[in-house]
């Protein structure tokens, strides 16, 4: 919460504006009381209707005068709300894009999005609530003291007396509510969970006949969140209630004590009844404020997630001093006895891998699930930085180079191909902002993408859905394939991106690539032996170790593991 | 629906509602006369106020003109003794209504939502396959949580809202009848001048709801796809995108709350200008003796409680029509069809697994889609299921578990007919693994031991490392008391198929159903899967819809599907000797292959 207020800071002269403003706005409300009480004491008593009348005008200047202060103040207190909220999502969304894959894979993607989207949209619901109501009625206290105590000092002192008592009895139920409203979010996300795991899972639930174990799983969360529910209302039934009966026994102490001081006559009646309605505006204030009980627990649980986001440092920085010249050796790519391993983690995911691609050369990388494939290719982009060793790309330590001078010498294409909302020209312009139309047409001809292209009925205008949900598989991967392409890069990173293809357009494609690619390092990552058959270098992995490193021939020769892959598969061909 | 029909259904369903309550209708009778009393001592209380103003001042007037002799306390100190047991009473009976009440409604939708989760196990597969997920689940959050505001606050509410109206404006009449009048002038006056601004503020509201929408979606699309943004060097401009739309939702939600800020304002406005008419008038009625002075003081006190419930029973209608919505969407969820009821078959006896399809036809609706097929599967056999996607390989694993109920015809297990057991029964023969892998958010040991009632530690290790997730569980730094998280994401696709390969070995069951299993999963674990797969199939029959070639060619029978139907079935010999369907099939699929 503490960092929620210090992004109010840009605001603090509106905010001391708007303070003005609602404190303009209780004094003159509590001006008309005031103004009441003159009406009987020189009006009503004296018997004087004329007066009656002027003071009446007053009255309704006033009152002019507090709608005016309310709208502008309305007017300043949308501004900081939205504004506050504005900036938050701004500095969280710059924040997670500093991230690298390690923050992501810890925070969860899901998560973050919401945090990033209904989380800041709760803050930004409560700062509003707090500008309009909640520290109306501080103000309101604090000017209903004055008015009261100006008014007449020593009858002051039964309101001051009962503050006190007020305060603490709202402390006290908040620290116990707190908690409870607390639980009660926890509760209610662990329902959803559960009622949502009930949802997706039917078969599963069904197909191992566990419908009771859910069903408990499921009245174990309704139980406890009603439970805890049930503590909060019964709880905050206490407040509302207490908080009238202690106004209103002020209200009675107030008629007990003035009596007397009128009865000695250091108080006029109009006076009397302008305290009553001090207190009662005060009460009022009060009402609207406890609001924030309900409010503030769920922003509070708000603002922490996104504290959450804000305090985690990125795992990657760039080095600030400055990047050297990166001519020395374009389109090689170099692995200097890499070692790494996940945050956290006590095995390896990669141990002393060593190999150098020139321009022109194919290196492809093959090995089980959980052999690392994947984890070596995303430490070229520098996802995650190398524990030991080093990564030279254009004979640069990668390390030493920005992940943004990095990252333009590659052209990536991802496992999944994730593909923008937007036309096709569109997602295969996203390698390279300035690329002709005939830049874009001559990577996705490579990419054998150009055909189903054309045939589209709007061609490469054609808007893809979000995630590109109208193409099939291959067609997606095809377009990420593009998207590399158009961008010329001096190392090609393919991380197992021809698995949705066919093997006659894998083939077709390949070729292509190696008559297209000749300055350029590839890195394929692949399954089918076919696609890294005819490459410069195979590299075979096995639980994060090279298991052996050359061409499809030697390594039947040398890699027993490589020889059990081309068999399983070998095989199948063979009888097909 | 017709016209007439509507309101019927409304009544229906408000009934129905309230039948919820009837357990709780004790409770609920003193909630409601606790809130009667407590409206009625608070409405009492400016009255008795404004007397005890008057006895002051026409003492200490009296004594300033010398025709009595001051204040009589004991006179005033009697009201004020009973101002306040009115206040004390107003307090508790306030106090007792809420606190009753907190039960009373938790406790009914406590109800609500123990009727849907029952709901849940009884409805039909169909309907998960049919309606969205999230909409589902917002049935229980969102509607079940309408539900219970409503009865925790807007009923009582509501009850108070009309008790002090009615208190409030027979109070005022019987102080003075012209003050009411002016009181009561102002309401339709605020009602008529906040209806612009509310107009206005809708607008700029479902604005500001449409570019939040947007940036949503903006959010969502630049955080799934990060790789790719950072990949590309797109981070700028995935950030300029963002500062437009987000300082357009800052316009849009500037300006919508401005307006919306404005009515309070107004109406506060409204309601002084009948203060100081108030003040005026009662001022001069006070000189002319038609009323007492106190009377203005408890006017005053009876317009600014008059507020509050007049807002409230405006909104009612608003509030009645939005808990009926959410109670129409709840009961839609109740009633709609359940499984057919069945017939327990008593003692579970382990199946040999030999399975029978006679005759068995099958559709949505009318219209059959599988119509007269007919297989026979002897313990132990393999059978593939090929065809392109959607042709309904997935409805024959759905008829096979009772997923799905037959047309007609009949599948028999062992013999028996499938109708006639218990699904629970039935499905203790099966064993699954899907292609969508799901897993619940808790430990991977739970999540294995989920195939099988308390397994010990020793079977789940066994049954991990016979599907090769032994070992990538053991790098994970807290092994197998990690939590998957709540999608589990924190596990890749091949390791949570991994996972739900090891849970159905648990289950250990004589027929096996392999969805697509292997899909996701590479070459080389594939291989060593399919050796564990090779091993718990032996004296097990099994189903697998099939994308191998090595599983299709090894399988003792295979059923071609199209279009929901079984069009040809046989060895992959014998099918490929037809050159039909399957023949183009599988030369289009997989003779590929053999050229790459």
């Amino acid at each position: 919460m503490k960092l929620i207020f210090k992004k109010l800071s840009p605001y603090k002269w509106l905010i001391a504006l708007v303070f003005v403003l609602l404190f303009a706005q209780a004094m003159s409300n509590l001006l008309l009381p005031t103004l009441m009480g003159n009406i009987v004491d020189n009006g009503v008593v004296a018997g004087e209707i004329p007066y009656i009348w002027k003071i009446g005008g007053v009255m309704l200047g006033v009152s002019i005068l507090t709608v005016a202060v309310s709208v502008l103040a309305s007017l300043y207190s949308a501004k900081i709300a939205m504004g506050h909220g504005r900036d938050i999502r701004r500095d969280v969304f710059r924040h997670v894009q500093t991230f690298a894959m390690k923050e992501f894979d810890e925070l969860g993607t899901a998560s973050l999005i919401t945090r990033t989207t209904n989380d800041i949209t709760q803050i930004q619901q409560v700062m509003m609530m707090m500008l309009r109501l909640v520290i109306t009625a501080p103000l309101m206290m604090i000017g209903g003291i004055i008015m009261a105590v100006s008014k007449d000092a020593k009858l002051s002192l039964v309101v001051l007396g009962v503050m006190p008592f007020l305060v603490l009895a709202i402390v006290l139920i908040m620290r116990k509510g707190m908690p409870l409203f607390k639980a009660v979010q926890k509760r209610l996300d662990k329902m959803n969970l559960v009622m949502r795991e009930n949802l997706t899972g039917a078969r599963v639930i069904r197909a191992f006949n566990k419908e009771n174990t859910e069903a408990k799983r499921l009245k174990e969360a309704n139980g406890n969140l009603t439970n805890v529910l049930i503590k909060v209302n019964k709880l905050m039934a206490f407040l509302m209630p207490l908080m009238m009966l202690l106004m209103n026994l002020t209200v009675v102490g107030i008629i007990w004590f003035g009596g007397m001081r009128i009865d000695g006559g250091s108080m006029e009646i109009g006076d009397l009844m302008a305290f009553i309605q001090y207190v009662m505006q005060i009460m009022f204030a009060l009402v609207m404020a406890s609001m924030m009980f309900v409010i503030l627990p769920r922003a509070a649980v708000s603002a922490n997630r996104i504290k959450e986001v804000l305090d985690t440092d990125p795992s990657i920085t760039d080095q600030v001093e400055a990047h050297r010249s990166t001519a020395a050796a374009t389109g090689t790519l170099e692995f200097d006895h890499v070692d790494f391993y996940y945050p956290g983690a006590e095995e390896p995911a990669l141990t002393d891998v060593n190999f150098r691609s020139n321009p022109g050369e194919i290196t492809a990388i093959i090995g089980g699930t959980g052999s690392g494939k994947s984890t070596l290719v995303h430490l070229i982009p520098r996802f995650y930085d190398v524990t030991n060793g080093a990564i030279r790309v254009n004979g640069v330590d990668i390390r030493e180079a920005s992940q943004a001078e990095v990252r333009s010498k590659i052209g990536l294409v991802p496992q999944k191909a994730f593909l923008f909302t937007g036309t096709v020209a569109e997602n295969i312009r996203y390698g390279k902002d300035d690329a002709t139309m005939e830049d874009i047409q001559r990577a996705a001809k490579i990419a054998q993408a150009d055909d189903f292209i054309s045939k589209m009925e709007h061609g490469y205008d054609t808007k893809l859905e979000q995630g590109g949900a109208n193409l099939s598989g291959g067609q997606k991967q095809r377009l990420a394939i593009a998207r590399a392409l158009v961008r010329r890069p001096d190392l090609y990173l393919f991380d197992d991106s021809f698995s949705a293809l066919d093997y006659k357009t894998d083939a077709k494609l390949r070729q292509a690539l190696k008559e297209e690619v000749t300055d350029a390092s590839i890195v394929i990552v692949a399954q089918r032996v076919s696609s890294v058959m005819d490459a410069d270098r195979i590299i075979v992995l096995d639980h994060g170790k090279v298991d052996g490193i050359g061409t499809h021939e030697e390594l039947l020769e040398s890699s027993a593991i490589y020889q059990q892959i081309v068999e399983s598969q070998h095989g199948e061909e063979e009888t097909a | 629906m017709t016209k007439q029909k509507q309101p019927e259904k409304k009544k229906g369903t408000l009934k129905r509602l309230l039948r919820y309550l009837a357990p709780r209708r004790k409770r609920l009778f003193l909630v409601l006369l606790a809130t009667i009393l407590s409206t009625v001592f608070m409405i009492l209380g400016p009255k008795v106020m404004g007397d005890t103003i008057t006895e002051v001042f026409e003492g200490a007037y009296a004594r300033l003109t010398g025709t009595g002799t001051g204040i009589d306390f004991g006179k005033v100190g009697q009201m004020l003794l009973f101002l306040g047991a009115l206040y004390v009473f107003s307090s508790l009976f306030t106090f007792l209504q809420q606190y009753l009440m907190a039960s009373v409604a938790q406790n009914t939708v406590y109800d609500l939502r123990a009727d849907i989760f029952k709901k849940l196990k009884k409805l039909p597969l169909k309907y998960y396959d049919g309606h969205s997920h999230g909409d589902t689940l917002s049935r229980v959050t969102n509607d079940i949580d309408t539900i219970g505001n409503t009865l925790q606050q807007s009923l009582t509410q509501f009850i108070s809202s009309v008790v002090t109206l009615v208190g409030i404006i027979v109070m005022m009449l019987t102080i003075s009848p012209t003050l009411t009048l002016i009181a009561l002038v102002s309401l339709p006056l605020s009602v008529f001048a906040i209806r612009p601004f509310l107009k206005k503020s809708q607008e700029y509201f479902s604005k500001q709801q449409n570019t939040l929408g947007n940036l949503n979606g903006h959010i969502e699309e630049m955080y799934t796809g990060h790789q790719v943004v950072k990949a590309f060097g797109q981070e700028q401009q995935a950030l300029e995108t963002f500062d437009d739309v987000n300082e357009d939702l800052y316009e849009a939600g500037r300006r919508a709350q401005f307006i919306s800020g404005i009515i309070m304002p107004v109406m506060m406005f409204i309601g002084n200008l009948s203060y100081v008419l108030i003040s005026i008038v009662g001022g001069i009625l006070v000189t002319q003796r038609v009323i007492a002075i106190g009377d203005i003081q408890a006017f005053i006190t009876y317009t600014r409680q008059f507020n509050q419930p007049i807002n409230q029973v405006a909104n009612i209608a608003n509030i009645i029509q939005s808990t009926i919505a959410a109670a129409d969407r709840v009961f839609a969820l109740l009633d709609e069809e359940e499984e057919i009821p069945e017939t327990s078959s008593g003692e579970i006896v382990q199946a040999d697994g030999a399975v029978t399809f006679e005759h068995v036809a099958f559709g949505y609706g009318e219209e059959l889609l599988m119509k007269d097929l007919n297989i026979d599967v002897k313990p132990g056999q393999t059978v593939a299921i090929v065809g392109p996607t959607g042709a309904g390989k997935t409805t024959l694993i759905n008829l096979l578990m009772r997923f799905y109920e037959v047309n007609s015809g009949s599948i028999k297990v062992d013999g028996q007919d499938i109708q006639s057991m218990s699904r629970h029964d039935l499905r203790n023969h099966f064993g699954m693994v899907l292609q969508d892998t799901w897993l619940f958010n808790g430990t991977i040991r739970d999540n294995i031991a989920y195939g099988k009632n308390n397994a010990s530690e020793t079977e789940i290790i066994q049954v991990a490392k016979a599907a090769h997730a032994d070992q990538f569980i053991r790098t994970l730094p807290d092994g197998y008391d990690t939590i998957l998280n709540e999608d589990a994401s924190n596990i890749s696709q091949g390791q949570k198929q991994l996972l739900t390969i090891a849970r159905a070995i648990l289950a250990d069951p004589p027929i096996m159903i392999l969805d697509e299993a292997t899909s996701s999963v590479d070459t080389r674990t594939e291989v060593f899967i399919q050796e564990a797969m090779n091993n718990i199939m032996e004296g097990r029959t099994s189903f697998v819809i099939a994308h191998r070639l090595s599983t299709i060619q090894g399988a003792d029978n295979i059923l071609v599907m199209d279009q929901g139907n079984v069009i040809e079935q046989g060895t992959h010999e014998e099918l490929l000797a037809q050159n039909g369907f399957y023949a183009d099939l599988y030369n289009s699929q997989f003779a590929e292959e053999q050229t790459g």
